[in-house]
């Protein structure tokens, strides 16, 4: 649509959709400061099961990292016009971000044989609050994957380079994002564990 | 290859170039899943109006109940069906009556209604921008919102009932469908519905930030824009803020409910059973809750500061008093807003001197809002006032302002709370200082800004009388409560006849509901003014009340894109009236100083 986003005359501000990213990233952040102060509160209040993360969070940790690097490599790819390498890192972020979401779900599965429930009888709010934030965070993770093969499937259409890099830059943005939160879990966890 | 899809980027960035070629848009496109922000700002003007009603009428019922204990209701069963029984309003129907209607006004009509109609309507046009940062994102809020709309009006019509918990839904009560009819099916809708509100609410405050950052025309500094544009701007600010948390406060809980965890729940009995949960804390829910619902207040409360003092300046003919004191005043509130919230939690057993922290901090805030009321009072002063409906309300807005604000120093001493909290004198209090005041906000910009809405002035006759009706039931309906509040009546209670000590005060109470029955009927005279004048009103000029902000240079009803050349440049502040030496007592925004030489300052003969 043409008039999808429609731009003043002046043209010196920063691009109106990148702006609204941030804002958008920011509201998400309000939303885990939210779980992880709760979770310190209630921390602090006692009847608090303490039990082992999840070795498997380390590896996916590794994984996600990895995936920001690819994702990286792949802005810059568009951004030098290299398609094939932009294409093979789209790719290559797609399936290490996938691979994320299945580690996530074998630490789930490893809670569950260690008897850390969700919710129903035996659970307690430390299990449930790790479920939560991983959940959440899944969940985010899942919209970024959405965007991510929108960005890979316009740059088939040769729709991502140089001359065209908002989609790619904000992709990018979104998913350094995405590792960062998880980033921030992951050590918030392990210092309060 | 790398060059087919430029075109995509250039028709995004001209597409005002283009808004001439617009027109063949089809019934749907313009008026229904319209991504014009004027008929978005409708949609929710519309929306919010419907919503107003139903929480108004919500509240008579229930003040019939408190007005008239003994009475019986017969002729309500036509409308109510099951929830009267013999003639008497069901007890727990009264509980989800109060909540409903705290949840209607306080986030259907005050916060989407008020936000919605006034940020998406004059943000573009009081800017110089052809629309909104992302005209899809605005049309998604709004529809969002609708489809929250429809899924809380539906819980009305649940057997069971809609949410009964009160507004804050508080757990356990909230979280346990056992503990009252109201939390089976009515809580799980409202939480739904509550959650759509708040992606609604964020993606309206993403576009609203944007477009003020991002799109403000030339000329426009940040210290050149309209005070309301200054509170809608911080309005969202705060929303992006606290409605996430709120999110997260409210899945924890949908979790609660359906998922078996226990977040905000432990150690309950209910009819001897103990049930599983353990380790929860319902504590936490109220800190959460109240982080945003805090802030919330400000929501409500700050974009009628905007309008109150676009309005007050207009028709003073003056400059506003303290234009910068003003926004500071509103950052000022904008940052206190978020380091207070735990004065609404007093007496959950918080420890005494965390508790005078936080009063410490809630009565500072009387600081910025004291600035504002004066700063209000100061622009009146020998002001050449013209009484037009608007400017009535926004007079009656600050009149209700220092009202309610007196008695939130009150409420905000830790100690004074431990007697007045949840009693009518809270009640009294909010209704004053954020409810009536944020409502006379809301009716001063729709008499405001209803020419530029709909090409149309509405009647001023009609418009002092629904403003003194309404001014006047306001304070009769709310003075009374505080004595009441003193003595000890709680909020929430269906009736105080098992306690002989609050009989002495029935006829007060049976007064304070007729005075809020003469409210609400006052409100059909503003429906008929408001649908009439649309229709048969008389016809306005572009600028009726010789205001300088920028919407007053676009046509009479401005179509797609605003304005049909070139977006005016912006040289002076919005607030020239009666300037000494100048040709008319106002200067619009877009008026160079070179053509105002008569007038101009010594520290203006620069921008000659």
């Amino acid at each position: 649509m043409a008039n999808e986003t429609v731009k003043s005359t002046d043209t010196n501000s920063v691009q109106p959709l990148k702006f609204a990213l941030w804002l958008i990233i920011i509201s998400i952040i309000m939303m885990f400061a939210a779980f992880t102060s709760a979770y310190i509160v209630r921390r602090a209040e006692g009847n608090w099961l303490e039990f082992d993360l999840p070795n498997i969070l380390l590896i996916n940790t590794i994984v996600i990292v990895l995936s920001s690097v690819s994702m990286q490599l792949a802005h810059n790819a568009a951004k030098h016009n290299n398609l094939k390498q932009l294409k093979v890192m789209l790719v290559v972020t797609l399936v290490l971000g996938a691979a994320f979401l299945v580690g996530q779900w074998e630490g789930w599965s490893e809670l569950v044989q260690n008897n850390v429930y969700f919710g129903g009888r035996g659970s307690n709010p430390s299990g449930s609050f790790l479920y939560v934030l991983t959940g959440v965070h899944g969940f985010h993770l899942i919209t970024g994957l959405i965007f991510l093969a929108i960005t890979f499937l316009s740059s088939l259409k040769y729709k991502v380079h140089s001359k065209n890099m908002l989609r790619i830059q904000l992709c990018t943005t979104y998913w350094h994002f995405l590792g960062g939160l998880w980033l921030y879990l992951y050590i918030f966890l392990r210092i309060n564990h | 290859m790398s060059s087919t899809d430029i075109s995509i980027n250039h028709d995004v960035n001209h597409a005002h170039e283009e808004h001439d070629h617009h027109h063949d848009q089809n019934f749907i496109e313009k008026y229904i899943f319209s991504q014009d922000h004027k008929v978005i700002a409708k949609q929710f003007l519309f929306t919010g109006i419907a919503w107003a009603f139903i929480g108004g009428f919500l509240s008579v019922l229930f003040r019939l109940q408190l007005g008239w204990p003994e009475a019986t209701f017969t002729f309500l069963e036509p409308i109510l069906g099951g929830w009267v029984e013999n003639g008497k309003l069901n007890p727990e129907f009264y509980l989800a009556l109060v909540t409903m209607h705290g949840t209607i006004m306080v986030f259907f009509v005050l916060t989407a209604g008020l936000s919605g109609t006034f940020s998406n309507f004059l943000i573009p046009l009081q800017i110089g921008a052809r629309d909104m940062a992302s005209g899809f994102m605005n049309m998604l809020s709004y529809w969002i919102f609708f489809i929250s709309s429809i899924i809380l009006f539906t819980s009305l019509f649940l057997e069971t009932g809609p949410a009964a918990g009160g507004w804050t839904v508080y757990p356990p009560l909230s979280a346990l469908p056992q503990a009252i009819e109201g939390s089976k099916g009515g809580m799980t809708m409202w939480l739904i519905s509550m959650a759509l509100f708040i992606v609604s609410q964020l993606l309206g405050g993403v576009n609203y930030i944007t477009t003020v950052i991002n799109l403000r025309t030339k000329g426009m500094a940040m210290t050149k824009l309209p005070l309301t544009i200054w509170a809608f701007f911080l309005t969202a600010i705060l929303g992006l803020l606290a409605f996430p948390v709120l999110f997260s406060a409210a899945l924890l809980l949908i979790f609660d409910r359906s998922f078996g965890t226990s977040f905000f729940l432990s150690d309950i009995y209910i009819a001897g059973e103990a049930l599983s949960n353990t380790g929860g804390s319902p504590i936490l829910f109220q800190h959460l809750f109240w982080f945003l619902g805090h802030p919330e207040v400000y929501i409500v409360i700050m974009p009628a500061f905007g309008i109150v003092s676009e309005v007050i300046a207009t028709n003073s003919r003056k400059p506003i008093f303290g234009y910068r004191a003003m926004i500071g005043s509103l950052i000022g509130i904008s940052v206190l807003s978020f380091v207070v919230w735990a004065h609404h939690m007093f007496v959950t057993g918080m420890n005494p001197f965390l508790g005078s922290v936080f009063m410490f901090l809630t009565l500072i805030i009387a600081v910025p809002s004291a600035v504002k009321v004066f700063n209000w009072i100061a622009t009146l002063w020998r002001g050449n006032i013209r009484f037009t409906s608007a400017m009535m309300f926004a007079v009656g807005f600050v009149s209700l302002f220092i009202s309610g604000g007196l008695t939130g120093i009150i409420l905000g001493n830790s100690a004074l709370d431990i007697q007045l909290h949840d009693t009518y004198f809270v009640v009294a209090h909010f209704h004053l200082v954020m409810g009536a005041a944020a409502f006379f906000g809301m009716f001063a910009g729709v008499y405001h800004w209803f020419p530029k809405m709909f090409g149309r002035l509405m009647d001023d006759k009609l418009g002092f009388v629904h403003f003194w009706l309404t001014f006047v039931s306001v304070y009769l309906v709310f003075m009374p409560m505080h004595y009441i509040g003193i003595a000890g009546f709680p909020r929430r209670y269906y009736a105080w006849t098992g306690f002989e000590a609050f009989n002495i005060f029935s006829d007060m109470n049976t007064f304070i509901s007729i005075s809020a029955i003469l409210g609400f009927t006052a409100q059909f005279v503003f429906l008929f003014n408001f649908i009439y004048s649309i229709f048969r009103g008389r016809r306005s000029s572009a600028n009726p009340w010789h205001s300088n902000t920028l919407e007053w240079t676009t046509p009479v009803l401005p179509g797609h894109g605003n304005w049909p050349g070139e977006i005016p440049t912006v040289y002076r502040w919005p607030y020239d009236y009666s300037k000494p030496g100048a040709a008319d007592d106002y200067i619009p925004q877009d008026v160079p100083f070179s053509k105002t030489q008569s007038s101009n300052l010594p520290q203006e003969r620069d921008f000659e």
